[in-house]
């Protein structure tokens, strides 16, 4: 059993292509597992369109500023046009000056922060000024406790936020024992804030849609995944709408040893429960899609606790 | 014209737009494509473009002479990005944490810093419909940044192009603003449910910081309800084409078909949307 384990398991649901089904998924993965005595904590890991909040319903318990990167500023009033700043800069993030603005000054939406102008200007006129990139909260929900953050528009360093929200769910999962297991719900694609979701996850639910793209996408994070020796299991959402897909991820799975655990027919309960603010399983729970996601939960409840 | 297709969530059709629109404006006009989805390109899928050129996007790393260096530690100090340590008597570079920023090498006070060049994806270049030009890239499996190989794909534009397509990725951070903060024009693909209005509203969010004008295609229109077109209807960014959840679309598309050969009456619709794009940028010049 998962909860005469000592150590809190984390579990992380991802798909490389946007758009399959996790964050519906995943919520209702949240509400049978909480049905389930093992209370998990549970983590939006996907900062910059976080929307599990929006089918869980939160109450903020903590909220956090995240403040990471910095931006230079140039004072015009020491600015001597000597053009170093604009030499130096590789991001195309220095503006030279024109008639309404007679300094060189800094576009805020390209900076990346490498502060190299602020080593190069002679007359010392740039520092590096703090950004707040977002923020984090604790809050509760319906079925447990949940980590989640909103990245602001633009901001950077989603995957310092998605490692700032896992840390905090584990050590507050090893504080409160009578949690078990974190749930992340992951952000698309296979770069920075999708490997900071899963390192040292003890699994990864991969949601993958039958089609060209689904397929591709799911070869690349299998790959990544794969690379950092993260053990994985699919699950096909919206089966049903082309089988051709299907049997093409199922051959791929076979090839790469890895395990279908489901196969989920596409199912208008899933966006209607998502328009009602709730997990499809709670919503509806005897629709085909809930049926078929109770055995998905059975099945990685299964693997977990071996 | 740099027209730019985003979302904020992913899965909302980015992809099935930008390529229906570049079909469709390639008949009469010369296009660019680039498929900035570094990640999880899918363009390519349904354009199928001649690839004949494959460069390697690369970030220029540094190299410490362990002899010239004096163990000052200043690039240490100086890396905002940790990406350099000193462990013992040797400076170290942790390759995946640089930006490519050069300041190390470029202050040195000993000069002991040069740099490599450190491949961290592919480029892919060729043409769709004979002879528009298409580009990709492909990020190497197992590394953390996308942007700079979207702004080395970008390099590719010329000021011969008419018209350039970008097909973002999902999110609203960086790799969406290297994509997009110069596009003179977003199309913002949407869907009208609580998810797609709340990435949206990140969207938009994004683009008082870029400036740009937008209009909205809300795509698997039925499916939820009516509060993205509520939310959109006091707000300067006009619906432009709505495309109804119909699974003979899903089905084409997941085999690869453009949207414009599904449903071909939406291809009139397309240059009606590239009408209003094109009014409504030569209307931001004009100010």
């Amino acid at each position: 059993m998962l909860t005469q384990s000592k150590a809190v398991k984390e579990m992380v649901v991802l798909s490389g292509k946007g758009g399959t089904g996790k964050t519906s998924i995943a919520a209702a993965l949240i509400h049978l597992a909480s049905q389930s005595q093992i209370n998990p904590v549970f983590v939006d890991a996907d900062v910059d369109a976080a929307n599990l909040a929006l089918v869980t319903g939160v109450k903020h318990l903590e909220q956090h500023d995240f403040i990471s990167s910095k931006l230079a500023q140039i004072d015009p009033e020491k600015c001597d046009l000597c053009h170093k700043c604009y030499e130096v800069c590789r991001f195309d993030a220095i503006k030279l000056p024109t008639n309404a603005q007679d300094s060189y000054k800094v576009i805020d939406l390209l900076c990346e922060g490498c502060a190299s102008c602020v080593y190069s200007c002679p007359q010392s006129a740039i520092h590096m000024i703090d950004q707040q990139d977002g923020e984090w909260y604790l809050s509760t929900t319906p079925f447990g406790p949940l980590y989640h953050a909103e990245l602001f528009p633009a901001a950077e360093n989603s995957g310092k936020l998605v490692t700032l929200i896992r840390k905090e769910a584990k050590k507050y999962a090893e504080n409160n024992t009578e949690h078990h297991l974190i749930i992340i719900d992951g952000p698309p694609g296979i770069g920075c804030p999708v490997i900071a979701s899963s390192t040292g996850v003890d699994l990864a639910l991969l949601v993958a849609e039958p089609g060209l793209s689904g397929s591709h996408d799911l070869k690349r994070i299998v790959q990544t995944l794969s690379h950092f020796k993260i053990p994985q299991v699919i699950c096909i959402n919206k089966a049903n709408l082309y089988k051709q897909g299907v049997l093409e991820i199922r051959k791929f799975a076979q090839e790469n040893n890895i395990q279908i655990l489901s196969e989920i027919p596409f199912d208008n309960a899933i966006p209607k429960a998502m328009v009602q603010a709730k997990p499809v399983t709670e919503f509806s729970p005897t629709s085909h899609a809930s049926k078929t996601i109770e055995k998905l939960w059975l099945n990685i409840e299964k693997i977990l606790t071996n | 014209m740099r027209i730019a297709i985003a979302s904020g969530k992913g899965g909302t059709g980015k992809t099935m737009v930008a390529t229906s629109l570049a079909a469709v404006v390639s008949e009469k006009y010369k296009i660019r494509f680039l498929d900035c989805d570094v990640e999880a390109p899918n363009a390519h899928l349904f354009l199928n473009p001649t690839i004949n050129e494959n460069n390697s996007a690369i970030i220029n790393i540094p190299v410490i002479d362990q002899e010239q260096c004096i163990l000052c530690g200043q690039c240490v100090d100086m890396c905002e990005f940790n990406a350099l340590a000193m462990l013992g008597d040797k400076i170290e570079i942790f390759e995946q944490l640089c930006h490519g920023c050069g300041s190390c090498t470029i202050h040195c006070p000993v000069q002991a810093i040069t740099e490599t060049p450190r491949k961290i994806g592919e480029i892919k270049s060729g043409a769709y419909n004979d002879d528009h030009p298409f580009v990709f890239g492909e990020l190497t499996i197992s590394e953390p940044m996308a942007t700079p190989i979207i702004r080395q794909i970008k390099n590719r534009i010329t000021k011969d192009d008419e018209i350039t397509i970008l097909d973002s990725p999902p999110g609203s951070s960086c790799s969406v603003v290297a994509t997009l903060h110069d596009a003179d024009y977003v199309l913002l693909v949407t869907e009208p449910t609580p998810f797609g209005l709340h990435d949206l509203k990140q969207m938009i969010g994004v683009l008082s910081h870029t400036g740009s004008p937008a209009g909205v295609i809300i795509n698997r229109n039925g499916i939820g309800d009516t509060k993205v077109e509520d939310y959109l209807s006091d707000k300067p960014f006009p619906v432009l084409m709505k495309i109804p959840f119909q699974e003979d679309i899903a089905e084409g598309l997941a085999s690869g078909k453009l949207l414009i050969n599904i449903i071909p009456e939406l291809k009139s619709t397309f240059l009606d949307v590239l009408a209003v794009i094109k009014s409504e940028v030569k209307r931001e010049s004009g100010q």
